[in-house]
Parts: C-alpha cells; structure tokens; sequence
C-alpha cells in the first residue's frame, strides 16, 4: 500500500503539530478509523483559527500578506487536553507500526513522559487494539477502505466521547451485535409500517422517514449476526418499500451479505459511524415514541436510540413533498444547527483602480514602480469608506495576495469589457459559442478557460494536460536561461524579448501526470496552471515556461478537482479520500483540511470572495468551509446522487448544484436554504455558470445539450422568517418557465461552460463519433 | 479468465460466478475444492467484483463517460491493491464465446503473429491530432446557423427582428412603393447583417418562374439578385448556383409575358444577360465548374430549333455577357447551322410570319453585336500579345479587366485580354473538358472574318473599321486583314482601356439615365439609379458619357483618309455617341446602306430589309435605353 512508507519518509521532518497528518495517513491505513481520527480533526481548526487570527493581526496591516500567510498547520497549539491525547493516539498508531524512531522523535518533541504511551496503551489495547491489529492489516488490503470520518459539525461530540477509546472497525461493528430474535425482525418492521400507515395524514409523511434507516440497520444487524438467509429474505420483503432515490444505496446493501463483506465497506462505516438525521416535529416524534413504548418495542427503539439522531421541531409537520426536496442525502438531512452560522457571503471592496484616460498615464504609473507608496493609500481608502456590503468579510479576514501590475491592468482590461457587456435577459439570450475537442480519443475529463476567454486547458485520460491559445496570439515560451542573460534587461520591451519566438504554437502538451487528469484550473492572472490527478497529485505549471512547477502530494487517492482561489495564490482540491484540502501554492503542505464529507468529494468551488469553499460529494451532500477557521459552515441536502458541478453566483450570495440526477438546484447561502429547483436535463450535469451579471444560469450536461435558466426569476423570491428559521421549504415546481432554452450540441456531452466578459457563452466538450 | 455466469435461477441481482466455475479454475490451477469452500469462494468473489465495478463506476463518472471501459475496472483493482488485468484494453468489442459442452462461456483470445505484425506493410497512421475548434452555435440563443446550402421552409425560425426585416424588404421590393423599393434594395445591397436571412431571399427569388407572365415582378427580382451580389458581407457559397440559375431562367426560358409582342422581355433578357455575367465575374469562384455548365445550357438553348427565337436570343445575348472567349467558343461554331433556320425566318414575307420575323430580326442583331465584338478582341487579342501584361495590370488594379468594345449595353465588365490575365481564364480552362485551346482550335482571325463577312456582309464591315476603306475589300487577305487591324487597334486600345474603365462602373450599376422607355416603370430606373448615386454613379457617369463623346470623335478623325467608309464610321459614332447603340446595326446602318455600294455579298441584301422594320425596334430601343446606362 502506498502510504505505508510515506510516513517514515517524512516524519523526521515532522514537527509535532503534524501529527495531524500522520494520523491522518494511518487512518487511511485502514484499521485506526474513528475516535482518534475525529479528534485530530476537529482540534486542528481551533488551532487553525487562533493561528491564523494572530497572523492576521500582527501581519495583514503591515506587510503584505502574500508573502506573510503562514499556515496554520505549523502552529502547535499545545496544552489543551484533548490535543495530548490525540498525540497519544498517534503514539500508539506508530509504535503498534514499530516505527519506533519516529515514535521517539515525536514523544521528544512533544515533551510526553516515556511512561504516557505505555499507560495509554495499556488502557485501550486490552479492549481494542491488541486482537484487530491483525484485522486492521487484512483491511488494508481490501477495497479502498479508508479514512472515515464522521461530520465535524458542532453536534458530533455526544458520539465521540463514546467511540473515542474503540478506535477500530470491530468494535464500531460490534454495537450490532447484541441483538434479540433475528425471526422478529420482520415483524417488528412490519408493526411498525402498519403503526405509521394507520397514522393520520399529516404525520406519515414525517414518520415515514423513519423507514429507510431503520431498514438498513435491522439488515446490517441481521447480516453482522449472520444470518444470511433471513437478512436475505428481510430485504426482499421490504426494499421495495424503500425511496427510489435510495436505489444506489440499496443496491450496494443487497450486494452484502455476509460479515466478512461489512468490514471495509465504506457505505457501511458511514452508516454506522454518521448518525442518520431526520427532521421530525415534536407532535409526530410523540407519537412515535408513545407506539414504541406502548409496544415495548425495545429492538426499533435501541436502533433509533443509537443510530438515528431525530431533529425535533415545533410547528406544523413537514408535507411528503417538503421532506421529498430535502432528503435523499447518505446520512439523511442536515441538522438545522448545522446551517445557523453566519456566512459572510458578500464580495470584497474591489481595489480602486482608476480607469486611465488613455495608455500613457498607464505606463507612467508602471514605470515609477511605486506601488508600495499607492497600495496603503488604497488600503487606507478602503478601511475608510464604511460603505461595503454588511454581509462581506472584511478585506483582511483571509491575507490575500496583493495586486500585481498585471493584475490592475487585467482588471482595468475587464472592467473595460464590462461596459461592453450584453445586458441579458429572458428576452436577449446569449449567443453561445461551442469550442470542440476534436480527435480526443484518449478521453478528454477536464476543460476550464481563462477569465479573459483567451486560453484553454483539457486535462485527458491519458495524463496529459493540454493548453491551447484561442486568440491569434500564440503560446510561447519564456527563454532558456542562457539565452536570457543575453537580453537586455533595461529595455522597454523585455517581457517581450524574453520570449523565444521559435517555441511559438498554438497548443503545448505538458506532461507530468501518471494518471486521468480530472480537475483543472487556470490562475487568474493566467501565469499558472492547476491539474488534479488519478495518481494523488495535484500539479502546479507554468504557463511562461510550460513545465511543472511543483507537485502537491497529500490526498494519495484520485484527487478529482481542484480549482484556483479567485484571488489566486489560494487552491483547494478534493478526492477520493474524502478530505478537501486548501492549499497555497508555496507551500507543499495543505494549510487546511475540511473533512466531513461520507464519501468522495468530487468537486470544489471557491467562493467569489474567497474566505469559502464549497464542496459537493458522493454522499450526496454539499458542505460550505469557512477557510478562516475550516469550520464547516453548510450542508446542503437534496440532491439525490453525486454532485458533479457548483457553481457561486457572482454576487456571492446564491450556489447552484448539479448532479448525476440531472437536477439543478438553488440555494441561498446567507439563509441556509434551497430556493428552486430546475428540472430538464436527463443526464448528469457536469458543468453550470452564472452569467457576468447573474441574470442567466446556463447547465451543461451529459446529455448533450446546454440549457439557459432564468436566474433573475429564480432567485426572486422572498424569504420569509418562519422559513428561514425552519428551514422549511416550499418548492413551487416552476422549471418549465425557468427554462428559457435548451440547445443541442452534435453528439458532443458539455462539461465545461464560460461566460465571457461580454457575456457570450462558451461551452467545451470532447466530441465523441 | 473464464466465467460462467449461472443463470438457473429466476431473479438475481448480479452475475455470480458459480461454485463449478470456482472448482474448474482451482482445477486448472492444480488444486482440488470442497463444495463447500467453493461456494465460499464464490460468493466471496462475487462480492469482490461488485465492489471493485462500483467503485470502477467512479472513474468512468469523472472520467465524464457512459461507458465503464477496462481501463476503469483495472484502475478500481489497483486501488484496492490488485493486480490490474492485461490484454482487454483494446477499443473494439470482445467476442464472447460459449462451449456448449462444458457450458463455458469465454472471451475469445486468438493468438497473435508478433513477426507478422511487425513486418506489416500497413502501418497503422497516428491518430490525427487533438485539436479544439470553436464554432457559433446558437446566436442570440436562437437559430442554428448550420444547416448551410439547403432552403429552409420555414421563416419563423428566425429572430423576430430578422423576421420583420425580411418581410418588410420582400414587401417593399414587390410592392408598388417605387421610392420604397429603391431604399429597400439599397439596403439589401450594403447591409451587414443579413448573413442568416440569405437563404430566404434566394428562396423569394427562386420564385421566378411562379410570375413568368410579370416581366415587371421579374424585374424586381432581379434587382434583388443585383443587390445581393453587390452585398459585400454576404458571403454567397452555394446560393450562388440558385441565383445563376434564377437568372438563367429569365434569360432563356420563352416567358408567358414574351406573348404578348408589347411586353419588353428583351429587355429583361438583355439585363439578366448583364447579370448573370456580373455574378459570374464576382462570384464564379465559388462554385467550381460554374463556367462550364452556364455555356453547356447556352449551347443547348441555341441548339435547339424548337425553342422560340426569343429564347435564342436570351442565349446569344448570354454569351456575349460571357466574353468574347465564350462567344467564339459556343457561338461561331453554331453559327453557320443557325443562319439557315434566322435565314428561313427572315426570308418569308408573309403577314402571320411578321411577328416571328421582328423576333427574327433581334436574334439577327443580338448576333451581330456578338461576333462583332469577337472579331474585334480576338484582334485586339492578336494584335497586342505583348501588351496582355498591362492590360491586364490595368485590370487588376481596377478590379477587372479592361472593356474596350462598343457594346457597353451588353458586354460584361471584366474581359480579360490575355489568358493569364486573370482568375477568369483559368475558369474558362478549369470549366471542365472543355478548355477552348487545346480541344478546340480557334479558326485563325481571316477565316473567322471572312466566314463571319459572308454572313453578314458590310453590316458587318461598319462596325470592323478596317479594309472597306481602302476599295475593293479582299475578305481573305490575311495580311491585310491584319495590319490594318493592327493599326487601329493598336492606337486605341490602350487609351481605350484606360478611358474607358469609367464606362465599365457604370456599366455595372445597369442605372439607367436617360428614362426615355415608356414601358420603363420609373421606380426600377430610379431605384437602381440610387443604388450607387451617392458615392460614384454620379461622378463616373458624367465622365463616361463625356468619354464616349470622346472616343468616337476620334474614331471619326482616324480613318477619313479612306472616303467611303467615314459615312459608316460617322453614322456609327454618332449613334453611339447619342443612344449608346451599337447592339443595332439596324439604325446605324439604315441611312449609309441606300447609299453605299456594298458589293454583293451572301446576304446583305437583308439589311434596308431590316432596316425597314425599324419601327418596333426603335420603340424597344427606347425601353431600352431606361435600363442600361448610356454612356
């Protein structure tokens, strides 16, 4: 397995903070999963946070922060209890692995007693890690077993405490297996369907909910106490009754049928391990509770007890049709707590850059090359004028990169643009331009285009990363450093002079990447380019000299995207491994880590103001990161399989979500709801944008058409605050008058949409004969 | 690896590989199984493989596919520390056999001669090159621009705006608003934004043959063809064929308004002659074999002794808006067999044949004008072999080629001198097996004049301005022929070219001045006269009507030394100089023919004969004059 060595490669290196990741990467080993994964999670935020506050504070006024993000990681927060446990833990990870000499390293730097391991150990082997040692190892080998971590959300803790001392897959399982009659199952079940089908109206629909985890529980227990052919014949009778939109899960529950099957089967552990959540109102979830204990029906009861955490509410109970929009997640709705915290959802003050009367006064002020005198003015301007959006975060909350030269000159490019701009509406659509990958055979997976429309990247199937120009003007490589010393340097038109003429094409290939390159993202300052691997990697290149320029090693399992901060230097990527990473492109190490997720993230978004992430997954669910301090911060529930696009509003305030459900929806992040729903496409959506000026959304889809939506219409609505304190929804079903146009494209899926400055839509695809 | 799927049972889930298939494989492999550890290991592979096609699922998900490839499976393996498996990569399918026997089921692995392969002679070539192309899909979030070259039914998809545009343009140019139709086809001629609504004019003018009986509606239409053609952001393509073959169906097709002997068609015909030859000259290039296939259909109208003479006509008039070139090519050969059956008409007196003889009659003329202007570039052509390369400079450097005949009713505007001049002669020797030099040999210049003289005798010779002047002319003295050839052609064809560049834009506005038809609606003359008016028509006219004024007074003070001839010189000239006539010998040989003594040639005796029927004529020249700008 891979990863067994990358820990003794670098841990002498490691100071005692990363112990984080060492744990980490022994979780993925497979055996250590729960308690002390959990811990080293949510401490390393706190630490996070205070780190990067007092940074903030001492740096962001004084110096530039560009140069000055420290990453939080490398902070110790020592002290707290809780943290020296997870040390423990650690310790006890490696010694377990005779990786002795780092187990000194790491005790010596922790200052930890000699004697502490020992007693730790002592405590917890004899009920825990002395006989699943060996099973830990057997499940490393099984299938892509790893990491599993329950939500970091707020409400998690009740379950930590308990789980933190069984740290091992047996004992989670073994929660299953003091169980009563295995031939009552099925009565039981049946009782209480019959109970719920006899209650009134307004209720079923809420009790209802109850079905589909009890269901899968009651079959785990039958299976984990082996009895096959009763779990068999359990699932038979009732699977029917289930959700359509639990096929897929059922479908992976059927296939298993014996003990030896549940170890290592992620969809179990995240059964088992992430307690299922239903919203229920008080007056359902009485008389549910009342049946129960009326029936003596201890069997449902402890299942609900242990496995199901029930949102209550007050108020009126949820309609079928409320609770349909919201469920369909793998570990059932998100708590309504986990929506409540405030985002800061506006857009940064743009820079004040004055458009210049005509080119001269732009070169002058390059030339003097003071932008150290005009930056704090502006710093100052900014700080003074109050006037900035109360839902933005203030300039400062992440250290961004200052601006470049290039950087104004590109924002004075766009602004001129913008005034050029189509002002588009149900009545004036875009004109929508189709750039096709032409004899792409080895599989085009990634396409992503410059803000200014004027390059674009495929990453393919077979490793490779493509760059092509889109303008006349030609892709040319900066010189060979012997030939740059030639060059003078004084002269005006240097940056011109050190290109070399003779590399001038239209495409270059890079080459780097030893597996599908599934994620790509240009900069914005278009110097750098981002490409996100099968084989772990996400890689920087240059776009001057097209090679690579460094290699981000952490996830070790497919890393399926990755995109750019809009602000640059800032990146997050997420994968197979479940854990979106943010990182800064100088430095080798993540500087946060959102985890949370069940199952794969498969695509990351940066927030237009960059203080968020937004991850969606195979778990069906989308969770919003705060950067600052890796909470996390939203969950979004509704769709009802893999979320494959996002998409933020340029104003920062809504998200679109598409999925392989071939569903858009809409949510509106300030209020923690979802605002619309957009029916037609009858196939995964692989891509969505809003236009420059969020009037129109258009969706690219596996089907092979681009469809436009009216933004305006679909965000207009008015938010109530019952609604917004409830967080219940009423989706009026309005696609049909949404939908201003569905295009065809020939026989070619659309995964990647732009808008471009003037708004013309740009689709890409890989056209397949 | 072989499975055998088990499908005894009726509903299952998954394919399962059977405990048979198990025991067979630890067979071969050496071991022997219990039924029941089989079984085991059967349900437990089966699992495996459903886990490792899950999660293989994934990869082809963002991989952005529908189709689970082996790549994807072998990647699952991988991942969950398996070995990947070889050899199933390939693109094609894999043919899947069964054995019935042992009910086996396998893929089917031929073994492969690894020398054979790598002496092959085929080579299998590289795939082509992973490239991106951009095309406009949707404009304005409407429309397909795609589906080029076929004629859409339907108007309504378009934007609403192209939408009213079309109908007001096509209600403006076919209504009776004379003022409206001139603005309307204005702007069809300098509008940019009408790329997507072409198919739809071509559609509206492919409408010709639906108001054949309309020589008014016709006109219109193919003022709007004019205006399309003239349209500099239009690119054309393969509407050009339609339009060509609008315009050749008013040139040539014995239209229901050509009953009735008041209606002007000739006029049409003479117009549409124009502009078919101003299509070709513009736009030729974008229809390969275009050339070609316009003088096959001329050939086969004037080949054709049951079509009507008016349709003879629109042909020998469509030749000679090709070029002098086409007109020797397809005309002269023709010639002798035609003259019989013009003869047959022209000879019969009788009072039911008058109308076909007036037909007759501007057949006679439309031919004279033709082989004329042959002989004339053919010994200009002669004459000046080393000056091809500046005319032909001059040319192109103003757009087309030199014109230099006195036909400016008729001759199209480009005519390239030399072979090489421009992209039209290679046209003419591209247009298929027909490349007029190398099947078909040119009769040398005095063959062709004196065959040409014995048809038409000095009909003919007024117009050569060459031997008649000095006596006794010898029709078949070559030398003579062609010095005296040389002299004059010589001394006036390059001014000539240079002067008369002027007359060749205008020629192309087809604007007509003097509105003396009475025939004419005065919206056709006025909306084609403003189609230029502004920037050039004005200007260039003037000056051309200055020129012409120019160059015949010359032509008079050339050959005066020469008696007799100057009378025919003088009458031409002044006609010329006033109505811009030189298509009818009619008039211009009326007044001199009583007095001349012609000597008696093949059919001269034809000409007062002509000239008597004069009248009609004179009323069509009229009409004429409206359409075509005098110079």
């Amino acid at each position: 397995m891979r990863c067994h060595d990358f820990p003794k490669l670098e841990l002498p290196v490691f100071s005692s903070a990363h112990a984080h990741f060492i744990c980490k990467m022994a979780a993925v080993q497979g055996g250590l999963v729960d308690a002390v994964e959990e811990k080293t999670i949510k401490s390393e935020p706190v630490a996070d946070a205070t780190a990067n506050n007092s940074a903030n504070d001492a740096r962001a006024p004084s110096s530039s922060p560009g140069s000055g993000v420290s990453p939080g990681v490398n902070k110790p927060a020592a002290g707290a209890a809780e943290d020296q446990q997870t040390l423990l833990a650690v310790l006890q990870f490696l010694r377990k692995n005779n990786l002795s000499e780092s187990v000194e390293i790491l005790r010596r730097e922790a200052g930890l007693p000699e004697d502490s391991l020992d007693q730790k150990g002592g405590d917890s082997t004899g009920t825990g890690l002395g006989g699943p040692e060996a099973d830990g190892r057997t499940d490393a080998g099984s299938l892509l077993s790893r990491v599993t971590v329950s939500s970091s959300a707020p409400l998690k803790s009740g379950k930590v405490a308990v789980a933190e001392d069984q740290p091992d897959v047996n004992v989670v399982l073994s929660a299953y297996s003091q169980q009563g009659d295995p031939a009552l199952y099925e009565v039981y079940y049946s009782g209480l369907k019959k109970f719920i089908e006899t209650v009134l109206d307004c209720h079923r629909a809420e009790l209802s909910q109850v079905f589909y985890p009890l269901f899968v529980h009651m079959y785990l227990e039958l299976v984990y106490n082996n009895h096959e052919n009763k779990a068999k014949a359990f699932f038979e009778k009732f699977s029917g009754d289930q959700e359509c939109y639990y096929q897929d899960d059922l479908r992976v529950l059927c296939s298993l049928t014996k003990k030896e099957h549940m170890r290592g089967n992620e969809t179990l552990l995240d059964f088992r391990t992430s307690k299922f959540v239903l919203r229920i109102s008080r007056d359902s979830y009485q008389l549910l509770k009342r049946h129960l204990q009326e029936r003596q029906n201890n069997q449902i009861w402890n299942i609900i007890q242990e496995h199901l955490y029930i949102d209550i509410f007050d108020g009126m109970p949820r309609s079928k049709g409320q609770i349909d929009a919201m469920s369909g997640s793998l570990a059932g709705e998100a708590k309504r707590e986990a929506n409540k915290a405030k985002v800061y959802y506006g857009l940064l003050k743009e820079p004040e850059i004055e458009l210049p009367l005509d080119d001269e006064d732009e070169e002058a002020e390059n030339e003097e090359g003071k932008p150290k005198k005009k930056k704090p003015k502006k710093d100052n301007m900014g700080s003074k004028s109050k006037k900035q959006d109360p839902n933005a975060p203030s300039q400062t909350r992440i250290p961004l990169p200052e601006l470049k030269d290039s950087d104004k000159l590109d924002k004075i490019m766009n602004m001129k643009e913008a005034t050029k701009r189509i002002r588009l509406g149900p009545d004036n659509l875009p004109s929508i331009c189709f750039y096709s990958f032409l004899n792409a055979y080895q599989g085009l997976t990634a396409v992503d285009l410059t803000d200014d429309s004027s390059l674009i990247a495929g990453g393919f199937a077979d490793s490779t990363v493509r760059v092509w120009s889109v303008t006349p003007k030609k892709l040319r490589k900066v010189k060979s450093a012997a030939d740059l010393n030639m060059i003078d340097k004084e002269s005006d038109d240097v940056l011109e002079r050190i290109m070399d003429e003779k590399t001038a094409s239209e495409s270059k290939i890079l080459y780097g990447h030893s597996g599908p390159v599934y994620g790509i993202s240009f900069s914005p300052d278009r110097n750098y380019l981002l490409s996100s691997s099968e084989d772990g990697t996400i890689r920087l290149w240059s776009l001057q000299t097209f090679t690579c320029l460094v290699g981000y090693k952490g996830h070790n399992y497919p890393v399926w995207d990755t995109q750019f901060s809009p602000h640059g230097y800032y990146f997050v990527s997420g994968g197979h491994d479940r854990v979106a990473r943010l990182w800064a492109t100088d430095h080798y190490q993540p500087l946060r880590m959102f985890s949370g997720h069940l199952a794969d993230i498969t695509c990351t978004r940066f927030h237009p103001n960059s203080n968020y992430v937004v991850t969606g997954s195979s778990d069906r669910t989308i969770r919003l990161w705060d950067v600052l301090n890796g909470n996390c911060v939203r969950i979004f529930t509704g769709h009802k399989g893999p979320i494959h696009a996002l998409a933020f509003s340029p104003n920062g305030k809504f998200l679109a979500s598409g999925a392989t459900d071939g569903r858009v929806l809409l949510w509106d992040i300030g209020h923690g709801l979802m605002v619309g729903e957009l029916k037609g496409h009858t196939d995964t959506i692989y891509s969505l944008r809003f236009s420059r000026d969020s009037e129109i959304l258009a969706s690219g889809s596996m089907d092979n058409t681009v469809r436009l939506w009216d933004a305006t219409k679909a965000f207009d609505l008015e938010t109530d605050d019952f609604t917004a304190a409830t967080g219940h929804i009423h989706l009026q079903d309005n696609s049909q008058e949404l939908l201003l146009g569905s295009y065809m494209t020939k026989s070619t899926p659309v995964i990647h949409l732009h808008f471009t400055r003037r708004n013309l839509l740009l689709a890409a695809g890989g056209y397949n004969p | 690896m072989h499975t055998s799927l088990m499908a005894d049972r009726e509903e299952r889930r998954f394919a399962e590989v059977s405990r048979e298939s198990i025991k067979l494989m630890a067979e071969s492999a050496g071991v022997e199984l219990g039924d029941d550890v089989a079984g085991l290991l059967a349900e437990d592979v089966c699992y495996r493989l459903r886990e490792a096609t899950q999660s293989s699922s994934q990869f082809m998900r963002h991989a952005k596919r529908r189709k689970l490839t082996v790549e994807d499976f072998n990647r699952a393996l991988r991942w969950s520390n398996v070995e990947a498996i070889c050899g199933y990569g390939a693109q094609d399918a894999l043919p899947f056999r069964s054995v019935k026997d042992g009910e086996l089921y396998f893929v089917e692995d031929r073994e492969i001669n690894l020398v054979e392969l790598a002496l092959a002679t085929n080579i299998p070539k590289g795939c082509a090159e992973t490239m991106v192309r951009v095309n406009v899909s949707y404009l304005d979030g409407k429309g397909n621009l795609e589906p080029q070259g076929t004629v859409p039914s339907a108007v309504q998809s378009l934007s609403d705006d192209l939408l009213k545009y079309y109908q007001q343009i096509t209600r403006a140019i076919l209504g009776e608003d004379p003022h409206l139709m001139k603005v309307a086809l204005l702007d069809l001629q300098s509008n940019s934004k009408i790329a997507a609504l072409l198919p739809y004019f071509v559609y509206v003018i492919s409408g010709v043959k639906s108001v054949s009986h309309d020589l008014e509606q016709l006109n219109r239409l193919l003022h709007m063809v004019k205006s399309l053609v003239q349209n500099p952001y239009l690119y054309l393509g393969s509407y050009v064929r339609s339009l060509v073959s609008s315009v050749m169906y008013c040139i040539l097709e014995p239209l229901a308004a050509s009953i009735n002997p008041l209606n002007d068609h000739w006029t049409l015909r003479d117009y549409a002659a124009l502009l078919l030859s101003h299509i070709f000259w513009t736009h030729g290039d974008l229809v390969s074999g275009l050339y070609h296939q316009i003088l096959l259909s001329l050939q086969k109208v004037l080949s054709d002794p049951v079509r009507p003479l008016c349709s003879h006509y629109g042909a020998v008039v469509g030749l000679h808006a090709l070029g002098w070139k086409a007109v020797e090519r397809v005309l002269f050969p023709h010639l002798p067999a035609y003259w019989a059956n013009l003869q047959a008409v022209l000879d019969d007196y009788s009072v039911s044949n008058a109308q076909v003889k007036a037909d007759g009659h501007k057949v006679y003329g439309a031919i004279l004008v033709a082989v004329e202007r042959l002989l004339k570039m053919k010994a200009l052509s002669l004459s000046q072999p080393v000056e091809g390369g500046s005319s032909a400079q001059v040319g192109s450097t103003m757009g087309s080629t030199g014109y230099r005949v006195s036909s400016p009713g008729l001759s199209p505007p480009p005519e390239p001198l030399t072979e090489a001049a421009l992209g039209i002669a290679s046209h003419l020797q591209a247009g298929g097996s027909g490349c007029p030099w190398e099947e078909w040999t040119p009769v040398p210049l005095p063959a062709m004049y004196s065959e040409l003289y014995s048809f038409f005798g000095d009909s003919l010779a007024v117009r050569f301005s060459t031997g008649p002047g000095k006596g006794n002319y010898a029709p078949c003295n070559p030398s003579q022929v062609s010095n005296s050839r040389k002299e004059p052609s010589g001394a006036t064809s390059n001014p000539d070219t240079t002067r008369k560049m002027p007359q060749l834009t205008a020629n192309l506005n087809i604007s007509p001045r003097q509105d003396g038809s009475p025939r004419m609606d005065p919206s056709v003359a006025r909306a084609s006269s403003v189609q230029r008016s502004r920037s050039s028509s004005s200007r260039s006219g003037q000056r051309s009507t200055g020129l012409s004024r120019d160059v015949f007074p010359k032509a008079r003070f050339t050959p005066p030394q020469t008696g007799p001839p100057v009378f025919s010189f003088l009458i031409g000239g002044r006609q010329m100089g006033r109505r811009c006539q030189g298509r009818r010998p009619f008039q211009t040989t009326f007044a001199p023919s009583a007095s001349l003594p012609i000597p008696p040639r093949a059919y001269t005796h034809k000409l007062p004969v002509i000239g008597r029927v004069g009248k009609p004529v004179r009323r069509w020249t009229c009409s004429h004059y409206s359409l075509h700008l005098p110079l």
